[in-house]
């Protein structure tokens, strides 16, 4: 009980403690704002990838596609694990905008819109048609003229707070969209005969998913339309993969399995069938697995992050370190005494352990309640650094990132509380340990004092 | 432990520092044995070794060579833990400079031996008993009014009090004072060694560390330790 009472005093009356308490609530309030920021975009870019592809994938990288894909929806639908899915046509495409000579290259993906919807968060994406995705490729300036969605960051600028300027009605322009069609076996569909299939589509709206690369390269036809384009129709249509959603209760790696199962199956009934080579090269993917390459790359920036700040928390156990050496130093007195009565070694290292935990303890309190404040109101902070000083955390004319997230991870938040006690614990670790190893007589003789 | 049986020896003490290179031999073969209910007084010049022979005493410190038995049982043949025990229930010290913890009150500096000698779960049950008998002892030694202050607000006496206070808390077999006195002036000093004789006379065995012989003299038996061995007064 000596040890509780004796450690509260001293953190209560020792001004040097503050110093710790201080370092302790600077780091932990530091780590709490970074990871919170950095945690929030990167869950806010799975989410949105999520979104953007549904929760499995069945395809082929290849550009011809896969034939057979229709029976193989069916099959799928028939499934008790599947909610939705979706046949989806992805591809490369020259756009040229009617009326001029000036041309890029972007990808295209062809879709039924309200297909799509069910099994990805496409519709949301919309602008004009978010309520009535069946109608996404109406432009409603003229519906009878086949439409197109483009990607927002292709049609659209933001301004410095990263806001798009929409209009009433997507304005009334023509993309002349080029597309190589190619065989079952790969060539070049049209070899000797103009190499393109070239058709005109109408800005009918437009998609902001949130994921930079889909919105500044992505145009999105109709289905079938995109398919005539890439060569994939005719008596045996082909397709470049199928996005599926589960039903809410299935997990995500069973239903995947489910899938990689029926496909297997699949792939043995249609052995004998002219084009089953091309299946395969099918292959089922999780949203993970699919988006690897870029969710990787910000996991990658996450860990990295994660990594600086450890050595935040290095710079936390030397502050306390040094502190704890200075104040236990100052009540060797003190250590003495309690041994000449009786306290054991390791009563004053429990001692000293315990006065560190409530440094940490009082210092994570302290850091975590500032740094979720902070977060509070960290888009109102970084708008007035803006409108005063014009300086911006991200720029939102580069970065797709509309508010700074602020959502605190109670998850996280207790890692980084256990983190910064346990730091204070490791920097009064070696000079609790060094104080108990003296006797009472060298510390309490007269000419120690 | 059977108080009645109690009896502090030490045999054949020898006991050396070094000072840089230079070995100093403080104790040479010191015997001292203490009865229950002695009041005893050890003298001699500064340096002499007085308080090194007290510490080894008390087990805060141990002898190079020799036997301190406590009750019959060499003290070197203590566990960590039986060391412990024996510095909480056994012995009481009084230093010269009083050492009381500044953060905590004239009371609770009187009641820590009793906890750290319990847990979190057996303070609490003996809180009262505890407080209770350190308020006694206030009271016995005329600081009852002192029970909440601070030490820094005592002066050098009443300090002094406090620190026979908390050495007779656990109700030790032995007190050991180092140059009780040796920080007060005249007045205060013999206040303290009038506390002594009361103790003594109530049945507490004593040991005194003083270079004072005048402040020696209230004691029942004075012993000289000179060139690190003990001589009879």
């Amino acid at each position: 009980m000596y040890k509780i009472v004796l450690a509260v005093r001293y953190l209560v009356r020792r001004p040097i403690t503050y110093f710790a308490v201080l370092a302790v609530a600077l780091c932990v309030f530091i780590v709490v704002v970074v990871m919170t920021v950095m945690t929030g975009l990167v869950t806010e870019f799975k989410q949105k990838n999520h979104k953007f592809v549904g929760d499995c994938v069945v395809g082929t990288e290849s550009l011809v596609g896969f034939a057979y894909y229709e029976d193989f929806m069916k099959e799928l639908l028939a499934e008790d694990v599947i909610e939705g899915v979706s046949a989806v046509i992805k591809s490369y495409a020259l756009v040229s905008p009617v009326g001029t000579e000036r041309n890029i290259g972007v990808e295209i993906m062809g879709i039924d819109p309200v297909d799509q919807t069910k099994v990805t968060g496409f519709g949301e994406t919309l602008y004009h048609h978010e309520g009535d995705v069946s109608r996404a490729f109406e432009p409603v300036y003229e519906p009878n003229l086949g439409g197109c969605v483009i990607g927002i960051d292709l049609v659209l600028s933001r301004d410095s707070k990263g806001r798009y300027s929409y209009d009433s009605g997507p304005a009334g322009i023509g993309l002349a969209i080029s597309c190589f069609p190619l065989t079952a076996k790969g060539a070049l569909a049209k070899a000797g005969a103009g190499l393109v299939n070239t058709k005109t589509f109408y800005y009918s709206d437009n998609s902001h998913s949130g994921l930079a690369r889909v919105d500044s390269s992505m145009i999105y036809l109709p289905f079938e339309e995109a398919q005539l384009l890439c060569g994939m129709g005719g008596s045996v249509k082909r397709a470049s993969a199928i996005h599926i959603k589960f039903k809410p209760d299935v997990k995500l790696k069973a239903g995947c399995e489910r899938v990689a199962s029926l496909l297997s199956s699949y792939k043995q009934k249609k052995a004998g069938e002219a084009q089953a080579v091309l299946l395969e090269k099918v292959s089922v993917q999780s949203w993970k697995e699919y988006r690897r390459t870029f969710i990787a790359a910000m996991e990658k920036e996450q860990t990295m992050m994660t990594a600086m700040f450890a050595l935040v928390g290095i710079t936390t156990v030397f502050i306390v370190f040094v502190v704890f050496y200075m104040i236990i130093s100052h009540k060797s007195k003190d250590i003495g005494i309690l041994k000449s009565i009786g306290a054991s070694n390791a009563n004053i290292i429990q001692l000293f352990l315990f006065f560190a935990f409530l440094v940490g303890l009082l210092g994570s309190a302290i850091g975590v309640l500032g740094g979720w404040r902070f977060l509070v109101h960290i888009n109102g902070i970084e708008d007035w650094f803006f409108e005063h000083f014009k300086f911006q955390l991200w720029d939102r004319t580069i970065y797709a990132i509309g508010d700074i997230p602020n959502a605190v991870d109670l998850k996280v938040l207790v890692i980084i509380i256990l983190s910064a006690i346990g730091a204070s614990l490791a920097g009064a670790l070696l000079p609790s340990w060094q104080a108990a190893k003296r006797e009472p007589v060298e510390i309490l003789q007269v000419s120690q004092l | 432990m059977n108080k009645d049986e109690f009896i502090l020896k030490a045999e054949a003490i020898y006991k050396s520092y070094l000072m840089g290179v230079t070995e100093v031999k403080v104790l040479e073969g010191v015997d001292f044995s203490v009865d229950k209910g002695e009041f005893v007084a050890i003298v001699g010049a500064s340096g002499s070794g007085k308080s090194t022979l007290l510490h080894i005493l008390g087990a805060l410190d141990k002898p190079d060579k020799g036997v301190v038995a406590f009750a019959g049982r060499d003290l070197s043949r203590y566990s960590g833990g039986e060391l412990n025990r024996f510095r909480n229930k056994m012995v009481g010290f009084v230093f010269q400079f009083y050492h009381l913890l500044d953060e905590l009150s004239v009371l609770e500096n009187v009641y820590l031996p009793t906890m750290v000698s319990r847990g979190v779960f057996g303070w609490l049950e003996c809180r009262g008993r505890a407080r209770r008998r350190a308020r006694e002892l206030l009271e016995q030694l005329g600081l009852a009014e002192r029970a909440n202050h601070k030490p820094y607000q005592l002066s050098g006496g009443e300090r002094q009090r406090v620190a026979i206070g908390r050495a007779l808390m656990n109700e030790p077999n032995i007190l050991l004072a180092d140059e009780p006195t040796g920080n007060l002036d005249s007045a205060t000093g013999n206040g303290i060694l009038e506390v002594f004789e009361k103790l003594n006379r109530a049945g507490q065995t004593i040991v005194m560390v003083s270079h004072n012989e005048r402040v020696a003299q209230r004691a029942g038996r004075i012993v000289i330790l000179a060139d690190g061995k003990i001589r009879r007064a």
